[in-house]
This record gives structure tokens, sequence and C-alpha cells, in this order.
């Protein structure tokens, strides 16, 4: 009974150990946050819609090892982010550069956002009710005419 | 003109259909290599089975594909036998062995036959790193000059070869007979 106690607590804790990916050591904090930033917003190839820093693929893992080495060579943020699009191309940017094929993208909120406005503006101005003393005088006597036509019994209804 | 404005949503779902029938057509998968019209990396490693050092001099010269294979790598074994039989034909394929321990490349080798001119140790996956590699089996289409001209990922097999390979390798022989890419 103990023995397969012994075994079942083995097996249970040696899957847990196994879980733990790798661990980075950091000279401070400040690179610890440019990893964690970076490794956010750069996306990995093999499985496309995961950044690196949750993929479990194996370039994934390359690519965060790269990340840790780099930041501790010194490199700027930029230089870093220039080394990995030099090799997977504007794919591995979460949040694309601004250029000529991307700024249909950036721009769309903005054109988008006008558009709204316009239509709303338009359709609110198609609706809007007309202001009150704006009838003719020949339509205030018709109107006065209707008013004092109605019965007692329409007044009741109304 | 009020009567046109009905058939505005038919319109705006005609577009959007458009847009989702040619995304539907879309691999989501492909991923343009950032290397091409590049040249290949500098790099210096082992050849794999020689005690000699090959560097991206020692492998250019010739229109030649590239082929990033591991003993790991399933579809590997699958497109195995094909590259064998491009290289009988006379097509030059050098190996990139990816994140792989020799002695099993070797003796995969061994088993398989060996399509590679050399095949160059990648124990590391720099290589792999400065290609883009992101997954074997990655097939690259190289020009004598050393410059990457395209990049097909996943299995090698004789439609792929005859659709978009064989074309690419056929036109840079033409380039080089012509004197030099146009």
């Amino acid at each position: 009974m103990m023995r397969a106690l012994c075994l079942l607590m083995a097996l249970l804790f040696s899957a847990a150990s196994l879980a733990v990916i790798e661990t980075y050591e950091f000279e401070d904090e400040t690179l610890r946050a440019r990893f964690a930033d970076l490794a956010d917003e750069l996306r990995c190839p093999k499985c496309q819609n995961q950044n690196i820093a949750d993929s479990n693929a194996p370039i994934a893992a390359d690519l965060r090892k790269q990340l840790h080495a780099q930041l501790h060579a010194g490199r700027s943020d930029q230089e870093i982010v220039e080394y990995m699009v030099n090799r997977y191309g504007e794919f591995v940017l979460y949040r694309p550069r601004v250029n000529s094929v991307t700024l249909v993208l950036w721009a769309a909120p903005a054109i988008l956002l006008l558009l709204a406005v316009l239509v709303v503006r338009s359709s609110m101005r198609g609706r809007a009710p007309a202001a009150p003393g704006t009838l003719s005088p020949d339509e205030r006597a018709r109107l006065d005419d209707l008013l004092s036509d109605a019965t007692p019994q329409d007044k009741e209804q109304a | 003109m009020k009567r046109l404005r009905l058939f505005l949503p038919l319109g705006l779902f005609l577009v959007l259909s458009g847009f989702l029938l040619v995304g539907l057509r879309l691999d989501p998968q492909a991923l343009p290599s950032a290397l091409i019209d590049k040249p290949l990396p500098t790099f210096a490693l082992p050849a794999l089975g020689q005690d000699r050092v090959v560097d991206q001099a020692a492998v250019t010269g010739e229109v030649s594909l590239f082929n990033v294979w591991a003993t790991w790598c399933a579809s590997c074994r699958v497109e195995h036998p094909f590259l064998t039989r491009l290289a009988d034909a006379g097509v030059p394929i050098y190996g990139i062995n990816y994140k792989d321990e020799d002695a099993e490349a070797l003796r995969w080798l061994d088993e398989l036959g060996d399509p590679y001119r050399v095949s160059i140790v990648d124990a590391e996956g720099s290589l792999g790193l400065d290609l883009g590699v992101y997954g074997a089996p990655e097939t690259y289409v190289v020009d004598t000059a050393g410059v990457i001209r395209y990049r097909h990922v996943g299995v090698v097999d004789e439609r792929v070869w005859a659709d978009i390979l064989e074309p690419i390798v056929n036109e840079l022989k033409r380039e080089q007979l012509a004197g030099g890419p146009l």
C-alpha cells in the first residue's frame, strides 16, 4: 500500500517538475522587464497565434534564448527587433511597423471612425423634427381647423 | 436614389463574401522568407561524417537546393526517397542537419541513402536561426551567386518539385547561361 502511494506521488510530482519550462537569470529587473515585453510582442513563426512567451514550440524556445542572450550582450530593443525581422520577416511583430503596406491597417480605425461620425450625422439630420413655429400660415390654419373640428368623443380618446 | 440605397446591404454582403472567398483560398501557414534575394548567411560549421569545416563559399557556385532535415522530423523521412531520386537525377542538394545528433544522422543516411553533397552540422540551430527556419523540413533554392531565391516549407514531393521548384531551378539556370542574374 505504502509502496503504491510512493509510486503514485513520484509519478505525480515528476510530471509537475517536467512542466517547468526554462528559467532565465537576469542581471537586473529592467532586463527582466524588457525580456517580458519583447517576448510578449514577438510572434512565434511556427504556432502563428501565439507570442514567443506563450509558445512551447522549439523555435519559440530558441528565440527566447536568443532574446535573453542579446539582452545581456547589451543590444537595444530596436536592434533585437531588427535581428528578428531580418530572419523571420515583419510577420514576427505583433505590432506592425508603419510602412506603405501596413498604412491601411494603421489608418483603418481613424477612417472607420470618421465614416461612422459622418453616417450618424447625416442620418440624424434627416430625422430631425421640424422646429415648432415653422408652419406656413396655410398649414397653421388647417391645423386649427382640424383641432377645432375634433368632437368631445375624440378628445376623450386622445 | 432612395431605391438604390436599399441595395446597399446586398452590395456590402457581396464585397464581404468576396474577401472571405479569397481568404478561404489563402494558406494561413504560408510565411514568406525574409531572406529571399539575400545571400546565404555566413557560417562555418562541421560537415557531417567528415573531418572538415564547411562555409558558405564551399557550397555555392551552382544552382542548388538546401534541405533542412533532422532525424527527429517525421516529414523528412517522407521526403527522403524523393530527394534521393532528385540527387540521382543530378540536382545538387546540400543538407543542413538541424539540431540533430551526429550519430543518429549518420545512421539515417546509412539506412536510407545519402542524397546530399554534404550535410552541414547545425547542432545548435544557429544557421537555422540565421536562415529563418521555423521547422523542418524546409528547402531553399539558392542561385549560382549564393543568393536565396525561394523557400519551400514542408515536404518536397513530385508535385512540389514539378509545380514550384523545378521551374525556378530551370529559370535560374537560364539566367546563369545568359550571364548572371538579369
